[in-house]
Protein backbone atom coordinates (compact mmCIF):
# COMPACT_ATOMS: atom_id res chain seq x y z
CA UNK A 1 0.00 0.00 0.00
CA UNK A 2 1.49 3.12 -0.64
CA UNK A 3 2.64 5.46 1.98
CA UNK A 4 0.44 8.05 1.02
CA UNK A 5 -3.04 6.47 1.19
CA UNK A 6 -4.54 5.66 4.33
CA UNK A 7 -6.05 2.34 5.50
CA UNK A 8 -9.31 3.32 4.99
CA UNK A 9 -9.20 4.39 1.43
CA UNK A 10 -7.42 0.80 0.71
CA UNK A 11 -10.38 -0.89 2.42
CA UNK A 12 -13.03 1.25 0.18
CA UNK A 13 -11.22 0.81 -2.85
CA UNK A 14 -9.94 3.22 -5.13
CA UNK A 15 -11.55 6.44 -4.03
CA UNK A 16 -11.17 9.62 -6.85
CA UNK A 17 -13.35 12.48 -6.30
CA UNK A 18 -14.24 14.52 -8.98
CA UNK A 19 -13.21 18.24 -8.67
CA UNK A 20 -16.34 19.46 -9.16
CA UNK A 21 -19.71 17.44 -8.97
CA UNK A 22 -22.32 18.63 -10.92
CA UNK A 23 -25.68 19.37 -9.86
CA UNK A 24 -27.19 16.07 -8.39
CA UNK A 25 -30.39 15.88 -10.79
CA UNK A 26 -28.19 16.28 -14.32
CA UNK A 27 -26.31 12.62 -13.25
CA UNK A 28 -29.22 11.03 -11.27
CA UNK A 29 -30.54 8.43 -13.80
CA UNK A 30 -33.94 8.28 -12.52
CA UNK A 31 -34.29 12.08 -13.47
CA UNK A 32 -32.67 11.42 -16.34
CA UNK A 33 -35.21 8.24 -17.79
CA UNK A 34 -37.92 10.63 -16.62
CA UNK A 35 -36.90 13.21 -18.88
CA UNK A 36 -36.19 11.25 -21.84
CA UNK A 37 -39.44 9.79 -21.77
CA UNK A 38 -41.55 13.09 -20.49
CA UNK A 39 -40.01 14.56 -23.86
CA UNK A 40 -40.61 11.43 -26.13
CA UNK A 41 -44.06 11.65 -25.17
CA UNK A 42 -44.68 15.30 -25.38
CA UNK A 43 -43.04 14.80 -28.67
CA UNK A 44 -45.44 12.36 -29.79
CA UNK A 45 -48.30 14.18 -28.32
CA UNK A 46 -47.74 17.16 -30.22
CA UNK A 47 -47.01 15.58 -33.32
CA UNK A 48 -50.14 13.77 -33.09
CA UNK A 49 -52.33 17.31 -32.45
CA UNK A 50 -50.93 18.97 -35.15
CA UNK A 51 -51.32 16.28 -37.74
CA UNK A 52 -54.56 15.65 -36.78
CA UNK A 53 -55.51 19.86 -36.86
CA UNK A 54 -53.70 20.54 -39.76
CA UNK A 55 -55.41 19.98 -43.22
CA UNK A 56 -53.92 16.99 -45.74
CA UNK A 57 -51.65 19.77 -47.25
CA UNK A 58 -50.28 21.12 -44.18
CA UNK A 59 -46.61 21.03 -43.17
CA UNK A 60 -46.23 17.54 -41.52
CA UNK A 61 -48.41 16.06 -44.49
CA UNK A 62 -45.90 17.26 -47.16
CA UNK A 63 -43.14 16.05 -44.39
CA UNK A 64 -44.89 12.50 -43.64
CA UNK A 65 -45.08 12.41 -47.86
CA UNK A 66 -40.95 13.00 -48.41
CA UNK A 67 -40.47 10.36 -46.06
CA UNK A 68 -43.06 7.54 -47.62
CA UNK A 69 -41.35 8.01 -50.55
CA UNK A 70 -37.78 7.66 -49.01
CA UNK A 71 -39.25 4.81 -47.07
CA UNK A 72 -40.52 3.09 -50.70
CA UNK A 73 -37.82 1.47 -51.62
CA UNK A 74 -37.01 -0.67 -48.69
CA UNK A 75 -40.63 -1.55 -48.92
CA UNK A 76 -40.51 -2.96 -52.00
CA UNK A 77 -36.89 -4.52 -51.62
CA UNK A 78 -38.74 -6.25 -48.07
CA UNK A 79 -42.21 -6.93 -50.10
CA UNK A 80 -39.52 -9.04 -53.16
CA UNK A 81 -37.34 -10.77 -50.15
CA UNK A 82 -41.48 -11.84 -48.76
CA UNK A 83 -42.50 -13.06 -52.22
CA UNK A 84 -41.24 -16.39 -52.83
CA UNK A 85 -41.77 -17.58 -49.04
CA UNK A 86 -45.69 -16.51 -49.50
CA UNK A 87 -45.76 -18.13 -53.12
CA UNK A 88 -44.46 -21.14 -51.34
CA UNK A 89 -47.17 -20.68 -48.27
CA UNK A 90 -49.95 -20.31 -51.26
CA UNK A 91 -48.98 -22.89 -53.30
CA UNK A 92 -48.69 -25.56 -49.83
CA UNK A 93 -52.36 -24.04 -48.72
CA UNK A 94 -53.63 -24.73 -52.29
CA UNK A 95 -52.67 -28.20 -52.30
CA UNK A 96 -55.42 -28.67 -49.85
CA UNK A 97 -58.62 -28.36 -51.30
CA UNK A 98 -57.23 -28.22 -55.25
CA UNK A 99 -59.40 -31.22 -56.17
CA UNK A 100 -62.78 -29.80 -55.27
CA UNK A 101 -61.96 -26.56 -56.34
CA UNK A 102 -60.98 -27.91 -59.58
CA UNK A 103 -63.99 -29.68 -59.89
CA UNK A 104 -66.03 -26.21 -59.00
CA UNK A 105 -64.25 -24.15 -61.06
CA UNK A 106 -64.78 -26.70 -64.27
CA UNK A 107 -68.96 -26.34 -63.23
CA UNK A 108 -68.23 -22.38 -63.37
CA UNK A 109 -66.21 -22.30 -66.66
CA UNK A 110 -68.79 -23.81 -68.27
CA UNK A 111 -71.26 -21.83 -66.73
CA UNK A 112 -69.53 -18.72 -67.79
CA UNK A 113 -68.74 -19.78 -71.32
CA UNK A 114 -72.32 -19.88 -71.99
CA UNK A 115 -72.99 -16.60 -70.46
CA UNK A 116 -69.66 -15.13 -72.56
CA UNK A 117 -71.51 -15.81 -75.94
CA UNK A 118 -74.69 -14.60 -74.79
CA UNK A 119 -73.37 -11.19 -73.42
CA UNK A 120 -70.90 -10.92 -76.71
CA UNK A 121 -74.46 -10.59 -78.70
CA UNK A 122 -75.62 -8.37 -75.81
CA UNK A 123 -72.89 -5.72 -76.40
CA UNK A 124 -72.89 -5.52 -80.14
CA UNK A 125 -76.89 -5.11 -79.82
CA UNK A 126 -76.10 -2.49 -77.23
CA UNK A 127 -73.68 -0.72 -78.92
CA UNK A 128 -76.03 -0.54 -82.47
CA UNK A 129 -78.89 1.17 -80.00
CA UNK A 130 -76.94 3.43 -78.08
CA UNK A 131 -75.47 4.84 -81.61
CA UNK A 132 -79.31 5.08 -83.22
CA UNK A 133 -80.21 6.80 -79.77
CA UNK A 134 -77.42 8.82 -79.27
CA UNK A 135 -77.70 7.89 -75.88
CA UNK A 136 -74.90 10.01 -73.54
CA UNK A 137 -74.51 8.10 -70.19
CA UNK A 138 -71.48 8.50 -67.06
CA UNK A 139 -67.90 7.18 -67.32
CA UNK A 140 -67.66 3.63 -68.20
CA UNK A 141 -65.93 0.93 -67.04
CA UNK A 142 -63.18 -0.22 -68.60
CA UNK A 143 -63.31 2.37 -71.88
CA UNK A 144 -63.64 5.55 -70.05
CA UNK A 145 -60.37 4.75 -67.21
CA UNK A 146 -56.79 4.42 -67.23
CA UNK A 147 -55.66 1.36 -64.81
CA UNK A 148 -52.24 2.52 -62.92
CA UNK A 149 -50.90 -0.98 -61.65
CA UNK A 150 -48.89 -1.07 -59.13
CA UNK A 151 -47.48 -3.06 -56.15
CA UNK A 152 -49.00 -3.33 -52.94
CA UNK A 153 -45.70 -2.51 -50.47
CA UNK A 154 -47.61 -2.01 -47.02
CA UNK A 155 -50.49 -3.08 -44.98
CA UNK A 156 -52.27 -1.31 -41.54
CA UNK A 157 -50.15 -2.87 -38.67
CA UNK A 158 -53.34 -3.13 -36.74
CA UNK A 159 -56.60 -4.51 -37.09
CA UNK A 160 -57.85 -1.09 -37.19
CA UNK A 161 -57.76 -0.06 -40.71
CA UNK A 162 -58.22 -2.49 -43.47
CA UNK A 163 -55.90 -0.42 -45.42
CA UNK A 164 -52.96 -1.35 -47.95
CA UNK A 165 -50.01 1.21 -49.10
CA UNK A 166 -49.64 1.10 -52.80
CA UNK A 167 -46.12 2.06 -54.66
CA UNK A 168 -47.84 4.77 -56.83
CA UNK A 169 -49.07 8.14 -56.30
CA UNK A 170 -50.26 11.61 -57.08
CA UNK A 171 -47.09 11.45 -59.51
CA UNK A 172 -48.62 8.41 -61.66
CA UNK A 173 -51.98 10.81 -61.83
CA UNK A 174 -53.75 8.80 -58.74
CA UNK A 175 -56.26 11.08 -56.71
CA UNK A 176 -58.09 10.75 -53.80
CA UNK A 177 -61.35 8.68 -54.25
CA UNK A 178 -59.83 7.51 -57.12
CA UNK A 179 -61.41 3.13 -57.60
CA UNK A 180 -58.78 0.44 -56.89
CA UNK A 181 -59.69 -3.03 -58.82
CA UNK A 182 -58.20 -6.72 -59.40
CA UNK A 183 -58.78 -9.01 -62.30
CA UNK A 184 -61.16 -10.45 -59.46
CA UNK A 185 -62.71 -7.17 -59.23
CA UNK A 186 -63.49 -4.13 -57.02
CA UNK A 187 -61.12 -4.08 -54.09
CA UNK A 188 -61.82 -0.24 -52.42
CA UNK A 189 -60.70 3.42 -53.05
CA UNK A 190 -57.75 5.44 -52.48
CA UNK A 191 -58.26 7.47 -49.42
CA UNK A 192 -54.33 9.18 -48.77
CA UNK A 193 -52.22 10.21 -51.51
CA UNK A 194 -48.46 11.23 -51.58
CA UNK A 195 -46.38 11.84 -54.00
CA UNK A 196 -44.91 8.73 -54.91
CA UNK A 197 -47.12 5.95 -52.68
CA UNK A 198 -50.96 5.98 -51.69
CA UNK A 199 -53.37 4.27 -49.55
CA UNK A 200 -56.05 2.17 -50.57
CA UNK A 201 -59.41 1.55 -48.17
CA UNK A 202 -60.17 -1.81 -48.63
CA UNK A 203 -64.37 -2.68 -49.06
CA UNK A 204 -64.00 -4.63 -45.21
CA UNK A 205 -63.10 -1.54 -43.91
CA UNK A 206 -65.71 -0.98 -41.69
CA UNK A 207 -66.23 2.85 -43.67
CA UNK A 208 -67.09 1.46 -46.81
CA UNK A 209 -69.71 1.56 -48.69
CA UNK A 210 -70.66 0.51 -52.39
CA UNK A 211 -73.80 1.29 -53.89
CA UNK A 212 -74.30 -1.69 -56.17
CA UNK A 213 -77.13 -4.23 -57.66
CA UNK A 214 -77.80 -7.39 -58.42
CA UNK A 215 -75.95 -8.16 -62.22
CA UNK A 216 -78.89 -10.94 -62.65
CA UNK A 217 -82.47 -8.79 -61.32
CA UNK A 218 -81.49 -4.89 -61.07
CA UNK A 219 -81.95 -5.08 -57.18
CA UNK A 220 -80.35 -2.08 -55.34
CA UNK A 221 -78.37 -2.05 -52.30
CA UNK A 222 -75.25 -0.23 -50.48
CA UNK A 223 -72.57 -3.49 -49.99
CA UNK A 224 -70.75 -3.28 -46.28
CA UNK A 225 -68.53 -5.00 -44.20
CA UNK A 226 -70.27 -7.36 -42.44
CA UNK A 227 -70.29 -8.19 -38.50
CA UNK A 228 -67.31 -9.99 -37.69
CA UNK A 229 -63.55 -9.93 -38.32
CA UNK A 230 -63.84 -12.18 -41.94
CA UNK A 231 -63.96 -10.96 -45.36
CA UNK A 232 -68.09 -11.38 -45.75
CA UNK A 233 -69.74 -8.20 -47.24
CA UNK A 234 -73.58 -7.63 -46.89
CA UNK A 235 -75.83 -6.26 -49.67
CA UNK A 236 -77.84 -3.80 -46.88
CA UNK A 237 -80.83 -1.81 -48.07
CA UNK A 238 -82.51 -3.92 -50.19
CA UNK A 239 -86.54 -3.82 -49.57
CA UNK A 240 -88.38 -6.86 -49.55
CA UNK A 241 -89.95 -6.35 -53.07
CA UNK A 242 -86.68 -7.08 -54.66
CA UNK A 243 -85.62 -9.69 -55.63
CA UNK A 244 -82.09 -11.78 -54.89
CA UNK A 245 -80.75 -15.46 -54.91
CA UNK A 246 -77.53 -17.22 -53.44
CA UNK A 247 -75.48 -16.85 -56.66
CA UNK A 248 -76.57 -13.91 -58.06
CA UNK A 249 -73.71 -11.97 -58.94
CA UNK A 250 -73.32 -8.05 -57.20
CA UNK A 251 -71.68 -5.43 -59.60
CA UNK A 252 -71.39 -1.84 -58.53
CA UNK A 253 -73.98 0.57 -59.59
CA UNK A 254 -72.16 3.76 -60.80
CA UNK A 255 -75.31 6.05 -60.53
CA UNK A 256 -74.91 9.63 -61.15
CA UNK A 257 -77.44 12.54 -60.18
CA UNK A 258 -77.67 16.02 -60.76
CA UNK A 259 -75.05 17.00 -58.10
CA UNK A 260 -73.40 13.68 -57.37
CA UNK A 261 -71.95 10.43 -58.73
CA UNK A 262 -70.97 7.37 -57.66
CA UNK A 263 -67.14 7.55 -57.56
CA UNK A 264 -67.21 4.36 -58.70
CA UNK A 265 -68.06 3.16 -62.09
CA UNK A 266 -70.84 0.81 -62.92
CA UNK A 267 -70.77 -2.65 -63.40
CA UNK A 268 -67.65 -3.60 -61.85
CA UNK A 269 -68.23 -7.29 -59.88
CA UNK A 270 -68.14 -6.93 -56.42
CA UNK A 271 -69.25 -10.28 -54.70
CA UNK A 272 -71.36 -13.07 -55.39
CA UNK A 273 -74.61 -13.91 -53.08
CA UNK A 274 -74.08 -16.10 -50.67
CA UNK A 275 -77.39 -16.21 -48.65
CA UNK A 276 -80.21 -14.47 -48.40
CA UNK A 277 -83.21 -14.23 -45.83
CA UNK A 278 -85.76 -11.43 -44.25
CA UNK A 279 -88.12 -11.31 -41.07
CA UNK A 280 -91.14 -9.95 -40.78
CA UNK A 281 -89.51 -7.01 -38.28
CA UNK A 282 -87.10 -6.07 -40.65
CA UNK A 283 -87.69 -3.46 -42.92
CA UNK A 284 -84.67 -4.70 -45.30
CA UNK A 285 -83.67 -8.14 -46.93
CA UNK A 286 -80.29 -9.53 -45.06
CA UNK A 287 -78.30 -10.50 -47.96
CA UNK A 288 -74.63 -11.99 -47.09
CA UNK A 289 -71.71 -12.04 -50.33
CA UNK A 290 -68.47 -13.53 -50.86
CA UNK A 291 -66.30 -10.90 -52.07
CA UNK A 292 -64.89 -11.76 -55.72
CA UNK A 293 -61.26 -9.94 -54.16
CA UNK A 294 -59.23 -12.23 -51.70
CA UNK A 295 -58.04 -9.16 -49.78
CA UNK A 296 -55.66 -11.01 -47.35
CA UNK A 297 -53.88 -12.26 -50.00
CA UNK A 298 -53.51 -8.66 -52.47
CA UNK A 299 -50.38 -8.27 -54.11
CA UNK A 300 -50.92 -6.31 -56.83
CA UNK A 301 -53.97 -3.52 -57.67
CA UNK A 302 -55.38 -1.66 -60.74
CA UNK A 303 -56.07 2.08 -60.02
CA UNK A 304 -58.33 3.42 -62.37
CA UNK A 305 -57.64 6.98 -63.31
CA UNK A 306 -60.24 8.29 -65.18
CA UNK A 307 -59.10 9.84 -68.49
CA UNK A 308 -61.40 12.58 -68.22
CA UNK A 309 -61.09 14.12 -64.41
CA UNK B 1 -19.51 1.44 -27.71
CA UNK B 2 -22.56 3.43 -27.14
CA UNK B 3 -22.05 5.21 -30.72
CA UNK B 4 -22.10 1.63 -32.01
CA UNK B 5 -24.63 0.85 -29.78
CA UNK B 6 -27.07 3.33 -31.18
CA UNK B 7 -25.94 2.56 -34.38
CA UNK B 8 -26.96 -0.88 -34.37
CA UNK B 9 -30.37 -0.20 -32.55
CA UNK B 10 -31.20 2.56 -35.14
CA UNK B 11 -30.48 -0.09 -37.52
CA UNK B 12 -32.55 -2.96 -35.95
CA UNK B 13 -35.73 -0.67 -34.90
CA UNK B 14 -35.35 0.15 -39.33
CA UNK B 15 -35.27 -3.27 -40.23
CA UNK B 16 -37.92 -4.19 -37.80
CA UNK B 17 -40.57 -1.58 -38.39
CA UNK B 18 -39.94 -2.20 -42.31
CA UNK B 19 -40.37 -6.01 -42.15
CA UNK B 20 -43.77 -5.40 -39.87
CA UNK B 21 -45.21 -2.79 -42.49
CA UNK B 22 -44.51 -4.87 -45.56
CA UNK B 23 -44.25 -8.70 -44.56
CA UNK B 24 -45.62 -9.63 -40.90
CA UNK B 25 -48.92 -7.22 -41.43
CA UNK B 26 -49.65 -9.77 -44.14
CA UNK B 27 -49.05 -13.00 -42.03
CA UNK B 28 -52.15 -14.30 -41.22
CA UNK B 29 -52.19 -17.50 -38.85
CA UNK B 30 -54.85 -18.47 -36.65
CA UNK B 31 -56.88 -15.68 -36.73
CA UNK B 32 -53.46 -13.19 -35.76
CA UNK B 33 -51.24 -11.65 -36.86
CA UNK B 34 -47.21 -11.96 -35.08
CA UNK B 35 -45.82 -8.43 -34.35
CA UNK B 36 -41.96 -8.59 -34.64
CA UNK B 37 -41.52 -4.82 -34.00
CA UNK B 38 -43.17 -4.99 -30.62
CA UNK B 39 -40.89 -8.17 -29.64
CA UNK B 40 -37.71 -6.12 -31.24
CA UNK B 41 -38.84 -3.49 -28.87
CA UNK B 42 -39.09 -5.24 -25.49
CA UNK B 43 -35.88 -6.96 -26.89
CA UNK B 44 -34.26 -3.78 -26.58
CA UNK B 45 -35.86 -2.07 -23.96
CA UNK B 46 -34.86 -5.33 -21.63
CA UNK B 47 -31.44 -5.44 -22.62
CA UNK B 48 -30.56 -1.50 -22.74
CA UNK B 49 -33.16 0.24 -19.98
CA UNK B 50 -36.31 2.19 -20.44
CA UNK B 51 -34.19 5.31 -22.14
CA UNK B 52 -33.22 3.36 -25.20
CA UNK B 53 -36.99 1.44 -25.00
CA UNK B 54 -38.66 4.82 -25.44
CA UNK B 55 -36.39 6.60 -27.92
CA UNK B 56 -36.18 3.17 -30.36
CA UNK B 57 -40.62 3.11 -29.46
CA UNK B 58 -40.74 6.69 -30.55
CA UNK B 59 -38.67 6.13 -33.80
CA UNK B 60 -40.33 2.86 -34.47
CA UNK B 61 -43.59 4.78 -34.09
CA UNK B 62 -42.43 7.69 -36.79
CA UNK B 63 -41.25 4.77 -39.18
CA UNK B 64 -44.45 3.07 -38.95
CA UNK B 65 -47.03 6.00 -39.18
CA UNK B 66 -44.67 7.32 -42.20
CA UNK B 67 -44.71 4.85 -43.87
CA UNK B 68 -48.50 3.52 -43.53
CA UNK B 69 -49.90 7.12 -44.12
CA UNK B 70 -51.70 7.42 -40.93
CA UNK B 71 -51.80 9.81 -38.18
CA UNK B 72 -47.70 10.80 -37.19
CA UNK B 73 -47.66 10.56 -33.02
CA UNK B 74 -50.36 7.37 -32.56
CA UNK B 75 -47.55 4.50 -32.96
CA UNK B 76 -45.27 7.15 -31.30
CA UNK B 77 -46.93 7.57 -28.79
CA UNK B 78 -47.98 3.42 -27.98
CA UNK B 79 -44.24 2.36 -28.23
CA UNK B 80 -42.73 5.32 -26.58
CA UNK B 81 -44.87 4.01 -23.28
CA UNK B 82 -44.52 0.21 -23.93
CA UNK B 83 -40.83 0.86 -24.65
CA UNK B 84 -40.43 3.12 -21.29
CA UNK B 85 -42.46 0.43 -19.20
CA UNK B 86 -40.66 -2.39 -20.49
CA UNK B 87 -37.18 -1.40 -19.82
CA UNK B 88 -38.20 0.16 -16.22
CA UNK B 89 -39.36 -3.89 -16.18
CA UNK B 90 -36.04 -5.02 -17.05
CA UNK B 91 -34.16 -2.76 -14.70
CA UNK B 92 -36.33 -3.58 -11.57
CA UNK B 93 -38.47 -6.68 -11.19
CA UNK B 94 -37.50 -8.67 -14.14
CA UNK B 95 -34.00 -8.10 -13.69
CA UNK B 96 -32.39 -11.31 -14.77
CA UNK B 97 -35.28 -13.47 -14.94
CA UNK B 98 -35.18 -15.92 -17.82
CA UNK B 99 -39.49 -15.24 -18.27
CA UNK B 100 -38.99 -11.73 -18.25
CA UNK B 101 -39.29 -11.35 -22.23
CA UNK B 102 -42.16 -13.70 -22.20
CA UNK B 103 -43.83 -11.88 -19.38
CA UNK B 104 -43.24 -8.67 -20.70
CA UNK B 105 -44.36 -9.89 -24.46
CA UNK B 106 -47.62 -11.42 -22.95
CA UNK B 107 -48.83 -8.32 -21.17
CA UNK B 108 -47.19 -5.49 -23.81
CA UNK B 109 -49.24 -6.98 -26.25
CA UNK B 110 -52.67 -7.24 -24.53
CA UNK B 111 -51.80 -3.54 -23.22
CA UNK B 112 -51.08 -2.05 -26.53
CA UNK B 113 -54.35 -3.33 -28.18
CA UNK B 114 -56.15 -1.78 -25.16
CA UNK B 115 -54.11 1.73 -25.55
CA UNK B 116 -54.67 1.44 -29.64
CA UNK B 117 -58.38 0.76 -29.63
CA UNK B 118 -58.59 3.81 -27.00
CA UNK B 119 -56.66 6.33 -28.54
CA UNK B 120 -58.17 5.08 -32.42
CA UNK B 121 -61.95 5.75 -30.71
CA UNK B 122 -60.59 8.90 -28.94
CA UNK B 123 -59.39 10.04 -32.33
CA UNK B 124 -63.12 9.05 -33.77
CA UNK B 125 -61.62 6.59 -36.18
CA UNK B 126 -62.93 3.13 -35.98
CA UNK B 127 -62.14 1.16 -33.15
CA UNK B 128 -63.65 -2.77 -33.72
CA UNK B 129 -63.57 -3.71 -29.70
CA UNK B 130 -64.87 -6.94 -30.76
CA UNK B 131 -62.16 -7.49 -33.29
CA UNK B 132 -59.44 -6.71 -31.18
CA UNK B 133 -60.33 -7.83 -27.68
CA UNK B 134 -61.73 -11.32 -28.69
CA UNK B 135 -60.90 -12.22 -32.09
CA UNK B 136 -57.03 -11.34 -32.70
CA UNK B 137 -55.67 -10.57 -29.21
CA UNK B 138 -55.27 -14.10 -28.00
CA UNK B 139 -53.93 -15.04 -31.17
CA UNK B 140 -51.54 -11.98 -31.68
CA UNK B 141 -50.34 -12.90 -27.67
CA UNK B 142 -50.08 -16.44 -28.79
CA UNK B 143 -47.68 -15.96 -31.98
CA UNK B 144 -45.59 -13.22 -30.54
CA UNK B 145 -44.70 -15.45 -27.50
CA UNK B 146 -44.00 -18.13 -30.65
CA UNK B 147 -41.30 -15.90 -31.94
CA UNK B 148 -40.06 -13.87 -28.15
CA UNK B 149 -37.24 -16.09 -27.98
CA UNK B 150 -35.75 -16.12 -31.47
CA UNK B 151 -35.90 -12.24 -32.00
CA UNK B 152 -35.14 -11.86 -28.12
CA UNK B 153 -31.85 -14.27 -28.90
CA UNK B 154 -30.96 -12.28 -32.09
CA UNK B 155 -31.05 -8.95 -30.48
CA UNK B 156 -29.20 -10.15 -27.64
CA UNK B 157 -26.36 -11.29 -29.77
CA UNK B 158 -26.24 -7.94 -31.60
CA UNK B 159 -26.77 -6.00 -28.41
CA UNK B 160 -24.69 -7.67 -25.62
CA UNK B 161 -26.50 -7.52 -21.92
CA UNK B 162 -24.84 -5.03 -19.72
CA UNK B 163 -24.79 -4.72 -16.21
CA UNK B 164 -26.39 -1.09 -14.80
CA UNK B 165 -24.07 0.60 -13.53
CA UNK B 166 -22.58 0.78 -10.08
CA UNK B 167 -21.50 3.12 -8.04
CA UNK B 168 -17.62 3.18 -8.11
CA UNK B 169 -17.24 5.63 -5.06
CA UNK B 170 -18.85 5.48 -1.59
CA UNK B 171 -19.86 7.90 0.53
CA UNK B 172 -18.22 8.18 4.00
CA UNK B 173 -20.65 9.08 6.99
CA UNK B 174 -18.90 11.80 8.86
CA UNK B 175 -16.92 13.62 5.57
Amino acid sequence: MPRSRSARVAVLGSVQRRASTPPPSRNNPAVRRRVVATVLILASLLLLTVYFRESSSGGLHGVQSAGASVLKPFEVAAEHVARPFRDAAGWFNGLVDAKSENAKLRREVDDWRRRAIENATAIRENAILRRLLAYEGSARFPTDYRPVNTQIISRAPTEFQQEVGIAAGSDSGIRVHDPVVTEDGLVGQVTTVAHTVAVVTLLTDETSAVSALDYQTAAGGIVQHGVGSGETLVLDRVTKDKVVNPGDVIVTAGWRSERFASIYPRGIPVCKVTSVGQTDTDLYKQVQCEPYVHFSSLEAVAVLVPKRR
Amino acid sequence: MVPLDVAKTAALVFVASIAQVSIFSNVHVLGGRPDVLLLTLVSISLLRGPIWGAAAGFGAGLIVDTANLETLGVTSLLLTLAGYWIGRYGETTGRDRTHAPFLSVAVVTFVYALGSLALHFLLGEPAPARVVLLDTLFPNIFLNLLLTWPVYTLTRRLLPFQAPERKQEVQLLGH
